[in-house]
């Protein structure tokens, strides 16, 4: 008979990744079923109920409250976990910022620490970020909002805002800008260069950095300018007035811009922006089928084309033969030639569905590019390609890069597929992500029979990475993962495998 | 404000950041040594982000 147990602390509060991570540390405790710990919104009460955590105590918490759901085989361990989790919440708020007693509750109260800060990062919850985004805009900051779920309308709100006062709305909800080489949120470690980046998608921007820096390129500015940016409401305000910024700057000589298929309105309005530009500009919206362009302008396809074409045709990964990688490897008897893939990344599961696409296959994704169709309507033989890090995956859990056991599932899933042909991956390293992706992957890998399905990797990262790219590379290899050098390779591979790429 | 401020303002001057929200940000900008101070933030106005927007707006 299992027991729950319920203990709520009013109005403490810890942010939502420090929260996961204790709530792993206490559902992996003895006699442990489930463990949660989280704010007591109506969102987050739902999860726990789903979840059978959820008792009395629980249910009459508030948004403002801590509740920590236990679930235990026995009230003796429940209570121990209970114990331990209240201990490491002390620890936790006293060790935020060993050596310095006080630290500022407000922005306002932080500015007086450091008055000339010049950008505010944000991710507090989504309903709250704009108010933080509007006072540090009023207060003269530009603004990176990391967080997701923020109203439309706030954002359209906030985008003017910072328009009129002459300051970069970043976000929300693409957590990745790399400024004067400091990488910001989800970014990675790349050297200064001359190539400027412009991004409505975070994964996207990371792939295309990472591949111009293990190039032996560098970035001047990575701006992600917010997933919903190039939409009719929000009109690619961010990205014009990014465009604007990286064309005035000196040390910008090419300027790519990545992003979904905009709104066509949208992308009349950046096209004629593009063409009043002097400077070479690369356009990737991963899906879109074509443009009429200015002369200064170029249409890639993919993020590797993107990158090659900013850097003036040099090619990426030129020293990997997909046919001599794969010559000697086989699907094992008995499974089709179907893909399945398992991404992390939004724009990497964008890009390997327009090369299946473009090779004839069937493809469906719960995030399905134009010419691709939704999962419901997939068909025996379709390849299913999924971004993990979609809402429907990432409720009440933290995004598949900062915790790569929220692919675990769908991997076993994969793994014990007996028809499945190949599993195709993503792992994005850097600033943000976790720690050892490929380490975890690797150990998720280990006992899989020889006869399963291949399986084919990319590592979207560079070496000056925590992580560093080589080390991740060697771990997938040693569980014996083929590795491309970047994401449309791997799906290339991938295709290779199927008997499809030419 | 002596000039019209611009986006590209932000390309000249070294970043410093004042970091709301996740925790670990904060300690990877100090890893790279870059000026961050981290704001110990609380949901305000008691939870209700209504309230906590009409806040900003009105510049508290």
């Amino acid at each position: 008979m299992s027991v729950i147990l319920n203990e709520v602390r009013p109005g403490f509060y810890l942010d939502s990744v420090a929260l996961m991570r204790l709530s792993r540390e206490i559902a992996g405790q003895p006699g442990i079923a489930e463990a949660a710990l989280m704010m007591g919104t109506p969102a987050n009460k739902e999860i726990m109920r789903d979840a059978r955590l959820l008792a009395a105590p629980g249910e009459a918490a508030q948004g403002n409250d801590l509740v920590i759901g236990i679930r235990a085989d026995s009230d003796a361990a429940a209570r121990e976990a209970l114990a331990n989790a209240l201990q490491r919440l002390t620890t936790s708020r006293a060790s935020v910022d060993p050596g310095q007693g006080w630290r500022p509750r407000s922005l306002r109260a932080a500015l007086k620490i450091l008055p000339d800060a010049n950008l505010a990062l944000i991710s507090v919850p989504g309903a709250y970020a704009a108010a933080e985004a509007r006072k540090a805009l009023r207060r003269g900051l530009h603004v990176l909002i990391f967080s997701d779920n923020v109203p439309l309308a706030e954002e359209l709100a906030l985008k003017r805002e910072g328009r009129d006062l002459g300051r970069l709305v970043m976000g929300p909800d693409c957590g990745t800008a790399i400024l004067n080489g400091v990488p910001l949120a989800f970014a990675n470690r790349v050297p200064r260069g001359e190539i400027g980046l412009i991004g409505a998608s975070g994964t996207g921007l990371q792939e295309v950095s990472s591949l111009i820096a293990e190039s032996g390129a560098g970035i001047s500015q990575a701006i992600g300018v917010g997933g919903r940016d190039l939409s009719r409401e929000i009109g690619g305000i961010a990205t014009l007035m990014a465009f604007d910024a990286l064309d005035a700057d000196p040390a910008t000589q090419r300027i790519v811009l990545i992003s979904k298929p905009p709104h066509p309105e949208v992308a009349q309005r950046i096209v004629a922006r593009v063409a009043a530009s002097a400077k070479p500009v690369t356009l990737c919206f991963i899906g879109a089928d074509s443009l009429d362009l200015p002369k200064n302008a170029r249409l890639a396809s993919t993020l590797k084309q993107a990158a090659e074409l900013a850097l003036e045709g040099r090619l990426i990964g030129a020293g990997f033969d997909i046919r001599a990688r794969t010559r000697e490897m086989r699907i094992p008897a008995g499974r089709s030639r179907r893909i399945a893939g398992l991404f992390a990344g939004g724009t990497l599961c964008a890009e390997a569905q327009v090369l299946l696409l473009a090779a004839g296959r069937h493809v469906a994704s719960n995030a399905p590019v134009p010419g691709a169709s939704d999962l419901a309507r997939a068909v025996t033989d379709s390849d299913r390609i999924l971004d993990l890090g979609a809402d429907e995956y990432t409720r009440g859990r933290p995004h598949p890069m900062i915790d790569p056991q929220v692919r675990d599932d769908a991997l076993r899933d994969a793994l014990d597929d007996p028809r499945l042909g190949v599993i195709l991956l993503d792992l994005v390293i850097g600033y943000g992500a976790h720690t050892d992706p490929a380490g975890h992957l690797a150990a998720g890998l280990a006992r899989r029979p020889d006869d399963g399905p291949l399986i084919v990797a990319s590592v979207t990262g560079t070496e000056q990475d925590p992580q560093r790219r080589s080390a991740q590379v060697a771990a997938l290899e040693g569980a014996g993962v083929l590795v491309a050098p970047s994401n449309a390779q791997a799906a290339e591979v991938a295709l290779a495998l199927t008997g499809e790429y030419v | 404000m002596t000039r019209e401020a611009k986006p590209q303002d932000l390309f000249i001057d070294p970043i410093r950041v004042v970091n709301v929200g996740l925790e670990t940000f904060a300690h990877e900008l100090e890893s790279l040594e870059v000026a961050v101070i981290h704001v110990d933030w609380r949901p305000p106005a008691g939870g209700d982000p209504q309230i906590a927007d009409l806040l900003s707006k009105l510049g508290s």
